[in-house]
């Protein structure tokens, strides 16, 4: 987005809430599509349509929920992540419960993750159940009102719900893979085309164009969802953002916060594709430099740093500018 | 289906959005008691720490005994005024914000006290509580806003007023609080 108007949080939340429900509407609508398209083409009935997207959704529902329930003690582990009280770090706990206070929320677990990469995240499947944590690179880094920016987006990621809807749009996604990987399956080494049927939907000529759709849509339906995807997980990031100016009331914190991270080239060990979503920065970085804009699970910082002096109506940086804050996605 | 059945299906419906509506406009409004009773919570978490700080501070500062006796003295307002109303209690908290603000303008000026491990402890534990203050009463002022803005908006704006739900006000700073001198607690 190139114009950065002088704007208020509320309103940046409300883009940014429409923005990531439409496009998770979308992903809806390409499954539901996908599903009748595959249907037709194949019995010639609408019918079948709908049960294999019913059947690919409750797959891919199921295979969701070992994550939903576990995957937060799964990435814990993975990050080697050690929890910490109020006598351990007291700081630290102090800004998370500042923050909850100010978001009504209860207290999250809180971890502390050793690695001089700097780098936080959240994750919970709803704010009672809900972890955070910190790498000691973040903790020394910042003063206190870069680290209260920090903690803020990241509860905001506890508070909007993020990891769920996360999830249940990678439920969909998968299940656009899933539908898309049979269909296609079945079509070329299973049953050997289409059967025919009795003309009882004028099926025939209809049915053998839908059949060619249904093959095209397989294929480019899982790259569009993907994508979509993507495009949700940046909207949650500018979320985030705006959220946690909601709690602060002060943008510079989390704008300092970002610039100091953007500085720092170093990638994060313990994380990879699997879980960089999860990060407040993309912590695989020396990757993101090949992959940027669309295949990117977070937005450039650039940009993140420039909605975020929009609050306060500060010009945006430019790319010259911004020359000092290497590494920027 | 006949007319009457229709009418019957939408009364039913308006019956049952007037239901939501309502609860709501209470959920809110006890949102906004709840926020006032945690203000309190942090008010008084703040008397609790004072004592602690000013025993920590006192041995090293020779000269300043007066700023010392101020925080005392203010904290023990804050208490009492604790049963005189909202008002004066809020006056007087700010009162014991600026008491504590120049305490600390002045332990500054202290090289041991800042290298004072249980100072520098205390000074943590009083920042939060400043911050949570602020926050308490940031949160408060959201779920008023909150409160306001639906009795205010189409559709319970109608129920709003059959009900006598009224506009609640919103956490103001005092004006002394502008006036004392801007010290970085953090």
């Amino acid at each position: 987005m190139g114009i950065h108007v002088a704007t208020t949080f509320y309103n940046q939340i409300a883009a940014n809430r429409r923005n990531s429900f439409l496009l998770a509407l979308g992903v809806v609508l390409l499954l539901g599509v996908l599903g009748m398209v595959i249907g037709y083409g194949v019995t010639g009935e609408t019918a079948g349509g709908l049960a294999a997207t019913g059947i690919a959704a409750t797959v891919g529902t199921l295979a969701a929920l070992g994550s939903y329930f576990a995957g937060d003690q799964l990435v814990l582990a993975v990050s080697r992540a050690k929890e910490v009280d109020e006598a351990s770090a007291p700081q630290l706990f102090n800004v998370v419960r500042e923050l909850t206070l100010a978001a009504n929320l209860p207290m999250p677990r809180v971890y502390v993750i050793d690695d001089t990469a700097p780098n936080a995240f959240a994750t919970g499947r709803d704010p009672r159940h809900a972890s955070l944590a910190i790498t000691t690179g973040l903790l020394q880094k910042l003063d206190r009102e870069e680290l209260q920016g920090v903690i803020g987006h990241e509860l905001s990621h506890i508070r909007n719900y993020d990891i769920r809807f996360s999830l249940i749009v990678g439920v969909l996604v998968g299940s656009i893979a899933l539908l898309a990987d049979f269909f296609l399956r079945f079509t070329f080494w299973g049953g050997g085309g289409r059967r025919s049927r009795d003309d009882r939907d004028g099926g025939g000529g209809l049915q053998a164009v839908v059949f060619v759709v249904a093959i095209v849509l397989a294929i480019l339906a899982p790259i569009a969802a993907r994508l979509v995807q993507l495009a949700v997980s940046r909207q949650r990031e500018y979320l985030a953002d705006a959220s946690s100016v909601e709690l602060t009331r002060n943008p510079h914190g989390l704008e300092g916060a970002l610039a100091k991270i953007a500085e720092d080239q170093e990638p994060l060990e313990a994380a990879n594709r699997a879980t960089q979503h999860l990060y407040i920065v993309n912590p695989i970085k020396k990757l993101e430099e090949r992959s940027s804009g669309l295949m990117s699970t977070h937005p450039p910082i650039l940009e993140r740093i420039n909605r975020l002096r929009a609050l306060t109506g500060e010009r945006p940086l430019g790319a010259a500018e911004a020359a000092s804050l290497q590494g920027l996605d | 289906m006949g007319p009457e059945l229709i009418i019957i299906v939408v009364l039913a419906a308006i019956v049952v959005v007037g239901i939501l509506i309502y609860n709501g406009l209470i959920q809110r409004r006890l949102r906004i008691d709840e926020a006032f009773a945690q203000i309190d919570v942090q008010l008084k978490r703040r008397h609790d720490l004072i004592p602690n700080l000013v025993n920590a501070v006192k041995d090293y500062m020779g000269f300043e005994q007066d700023v010392l006796t101020k925080v005392t003295q203010a904290r023990a307002n804050a208490v009492a005024a604790g049963a005189q109303g909202p008002v004066a209690q809020a006056q007087a908290e700010n009162q014991l914000t600026g008491a504590l603000r120049s305490l600390f303008a002045v332990v500054e000026n202290y090289p041991e006290l800042k290298a004072n491990q249980n100072v520098l402890s205390l000074q943590e534990q009083l920042t939060t509580t400043e911050n949570q203050i602020s926050f308490s009463r940031q949160h408060y002022n959201a779920v008023v806003l909150d409160y306001n803005q639906a009795i205010a908006t189409f559709p319970s704006v109608l129920l709003a007023g059959m009900f006598g739900f009224r506009r609640r006000d919103f956490f103001a700073a005092e004006p002394e609080a502008s006036q004392v001198p801007v010290v970085s607690l953090r």
